[in-house]
């Protein structure tokens, strides 16, 4: 029978939830890394037992866990404790995310705007997101803050800017968000290994079609009021973006404000906010088996992150937008003020496809029917920061 | 033999239990006895010092014999009795938020 593994991250360690493929009854282990930020955890589509952790903090900035055996056991890949590190210079250093310098003057590739409009110099802060390979298990994706792609190739031993990102130009024109200069998404596609999205708060949302080397900005389309020009070619707040994989190139974004969708690879974005009650948010996501259907938990505005009304309530539209229904059973439907985090939405691929997300209040909820009816796994874990979600044979 | 003191975090991320004791080579200074800690224990690296600056991290800092040294130059001298192991040289994490 299948089972279902949740990955969970939150401000103070990581949780594993395991269910059969009933998903009413839960096992819970954690916290990993207590007291540690867990940014995001996400296994290996190539290897479920390959699971790989964003572990930060203020004090000891970054560090990369990975699983080999499904999350029982976690090292930080290149130094695994307990053995004697060989004699000379270390072979790896799995926290170790360094910038690319210009071949020319050796200096910071570029500068980004900062919060007084004056340029600032790319600082490393931490690890968003880990997008392991759809085909390799030691490939993974890194999108970090300051925003940048980084590539490991050796299961996270050693980190490799992707720089033709920061360098194709608009880098100066990039500011950091209220929650930082994140590269907080990584969509890869299954039907062409050299093309890939990634979308940076505030930035805007970006494309390769070579495998990394050179990107363009795909933010046509995007009306965002609060930057100077509003059509401009970046620095739109883009919170999240999600694609189903059968449909590759048809991708949907909750943006700062407004619910968005693409059909041609981000060449253009139309507006399918609809009939939603607000579309400020952060996460959305769309059904493993019905591409056409897409999830948002919208939040009040940018000023007050809660649900409207005090009601917790998921949207879903079976129409690729446009024509929203409000699921509510088995969500607190008074006095409730949580947010939803941009990497804390989640589906599974069974039949009836599971649908997860995580609060910044430490609930858990998980839909079996494909968000008809929720109910909480755990209720009171620390703060979520993501949710993802693995489907075992 | 120096000995050096690790906060909760970084005691459980190197797999020591207590007190962490290392032998170092020459002066005894920030760097040198940072520099054996890291060799002693590489998942540290990048956590005390930055990787590529060896600047120390922001929040963290650093006394000996109840003086708070963070400022000094890495390369000065630590206190003799650091140097000779009756006094801890100890990383500690700065007071900051919940």
């Amino acid at each position: 029978m299948s089972q279902v593994r949740v990955l969970v991250g939150t401000r103070k360690g990581a949780f594993v939830l395991t269910s059969d493929g009933k998903r009413d009854k839960w096992d819970v282990s954690g916290p990993h890394f207590a007291g540690w930020e867990m940014y995001h955890v996400k296994g290996s589509p190539a290897d479920p037992n390959r699971i790989y952790a964003s572990q930060t903090s203020g004090w000891f900035g970054q560090i990369i866990q990975r699983s080999d055996d499904g999350g029982k056991t976690w090292r930080q890949p290149g130094t695994p404790p307990g053995e004697a590190p060989a004699p000379g210079p270390p072979k790896a250093a799995s926290n170790k995310f360094v910038y690319d310098a210009s071949a020319e003057t050796g200096k910071p590739l570029t500068t980004h705007q900062w919060y007084d409009g004056t340029q600032h110099p790319w600082e490393f802060k931490r690890v968003w997101h880990l997008e392991p390979s759809l085909t390799d298990a030691d490939t993974v994706y890194a999108g970090v803050e300051d925003a940048a792609l980084f590539r490991s190739s050796d299961g996270g031993e050693n980190w490799k800017e992707l720089s033709g990102l920061r360098g194709h130009g608009t880098g100066p024109k990039w500011q950091p968000g209220a929650g930082g200069m994140c590269l907080h998404t990584v969509i890869l596609d299954p039907s062409n290994a050299q093309r890939m999205w990634i979308a940076i708060s505030a930035a805007g949302a970006f494309r390769t079609d070579d495998g990394g080397a050179t990107w363009k900005p795909i933010n046509r389309g995007l009306y965002s009021k609060y930057i100077p020009n509003p059509t401009a070619e970046v620095g739109h707040c883009v919170h999240h973006i999600a694609m189903n994989p059968s449909r590759p190139g048809v991708l949907f974004m909750q943006k700062h404000w407004d619910v968005m969708r693409s059909d041609d690879g981000g060449e253009q974005w139309r507006k399918i906010s609809g009939n939603l009650p607000t579309d400020f948010g952060f996460v959305i996501d769309v059904h493993a088996h019905e591409p056409e259907t897409i999830y948002v938990v919208p939040i009040k505005s940018d000023g007050e992150h809660f649900p409207p009304d005090g009601k917790l309530r998921v949207y879903r539209s079976r129409t690729g937008g446009n024509e929203w229904e409000a699921l509510t059973k088995g969500l607190p439907q008074r006095d409730c003020y949580v947010n939803v985090l941009r990497d804390a939405m989640a589906v599974d691929s069974l039949d009836k496809c599971g649908i997860y997300f995580g609060t910044t209040g430490g609930q858990v909820y998980a839909s079996a029917d494909a968000g008809d009816s929720w109910a909480p796994i755990v209720r009171d874990l620390p703060a979520v920061l993501s949710v993802e979600v693995q489907t075992l044979p | 033999m120096i000995r050096v003191i690790l906060p909760h975090h970084l005691r459980t991320l190197a797999g020591v239990g207590g007190d962490v004791e290392l032998d170092v080579e020459g002066p005894v200074t920030q760097r040198s006895v940072l520099d054996a800690l890291e060799t002693r224990y590489p998942m540290l690296r990048g956590t005390i010092r930055d990787h590529v600056t060896q600047q120390r991290r922001a929040f963290l800092r650093f006394f000996a014999c109840e003086e708070d040294l963070s400022h000094e130059s890495p390369d000065a001298p630590l206190p003799e009795a650091v140097a000779s192991g009756r006094e801890p040289f100890i990383v500690i994490g700065a007071i900051a938020g919940g």
